[in-house]
């Protein structure tokens, strides 16, 4: 992962998003008119968001077959970059609803899904801080880890698809597919998605060396 | 009277509007001033991005310094 070649595909790939998210053609829509163009940015932010708690979750599993610190520090970077995502997310979605749906918080099922499973993440970093030892900090946080992740899957993914929402893919309301008929959005997004996770993977991994060697100095001392 | 004031303001309006039209026929039409201007945005975005992008190289950089 110290190669860098995926990470100036990344880089690549959300900058080809901004130029055709922009200038490229869309459909145009009742209430949505240019602002279905936030699908490109707003969308990958929780893409990203979900790419990095999978692989929180995936080493927080990992932590307790094998028991090495790396793999718990490697869970707890992965939380803290997603983080940030998901509060991108909210925030770019919050400005968006506000012009289309009317409010900045429209009590819309997945919008309190995602705000409910932000605050479960938040709870794992207390959690963490309240713990002083280490072996028992890793291992309590890494089983509350695995707990977190289906329930922020079934608030954020499942839940809102059963019940009316204002998101796509929701109650009466059609998927994404539905209104990008000719698939002119989709390679674009796909792109953005991609290029989001990859820039995400790669600020984890940054948090997660920088961890590394706070972790040796500490050693040292 | 009250006609005549409307037929009047109809004319300024239309004089008005024809004005800017014929300026919009004037400007020239650089790449970056056509479609609304909308490529300055495009172009202020992808400035923004790419220097992002540098700047987390450079992290990228000075974390493998501080490893080695």
């Amino acid at each position: 992962m110290r190669q860098s070649w995926w990470k100036i595909l990344g880089l690549v790939m959300v900058a080809a998003s901004i130029v055709v998210g922009f200038l490229g053609p869309v459909p145009a829509l009742f209430l949505l008119h240019e602002t279905i163009r936030n699908v490109y940015f707003h969308v990958p932010m929780w893409s990203a968001m979900f790419a990095l708690y999978l692989i929180s979750v995936i080493y927080s599993i990992r932590y307790l077959n094998k028991g090495r610190v790396n793999d718990d520090l490697m869970a707890v970077e992965a939380v803290n970059t997603g983080i940030v995502f998901c509060i991108i997310g909210l925030l770019t979605g919050m400005q968006w609803a506000n012009i289309t749906w009317g409010d900045f918080w429209p009590n819309d099922p997945k919008t309190n899904g995602s705000a409910i499973a932000t605050l479960m993440y938040l709870a794992y970093l207390v959690l963490r801080n309240a713990l002083e030892e280490e072996q028992k900090r890793a291992k309590i946080s890494a089983i509350y880890n695995i707990f977190a992740f289906p329930i922020m899957i079934v608030l954020m993914y499942i839940m809102p698809k059963m019940t009316d929402s204002l998101h796509p893919g929701s109650g009466g309301n059609g998927t994404f597919g539905d209104l990008d008929m000719d698939n002119q959005m989709r390679p674009v997004f796909y792109a953005a998605t991609i290029g989001w996770i990859l820039i995400g993977v790669w600020i984890c991994t940054l948090r997660y060396r920088v961890r590394l060697l706070e972790n040796k100095r500490n050693l040292i001392d | 009277m009250i006609i005549m004031k409307k037929i009047i303001t109809i004319l300024l309006l239309c004089i008005t509007s024809h004005h800017t039209f014929a300026q919009n026929q004037i400007e020239m039409a650089t790449a970056l001033r056509s479609s609304g201007k909308i490529y300055v945005v495009v172009l202020v975005l992808l400035t923004i991005f790419v220097v992002l992008g540098i700047f987390l190289f450079m992290l990228d950089k000075r974390i493998k310094k501080l490893e080695k």
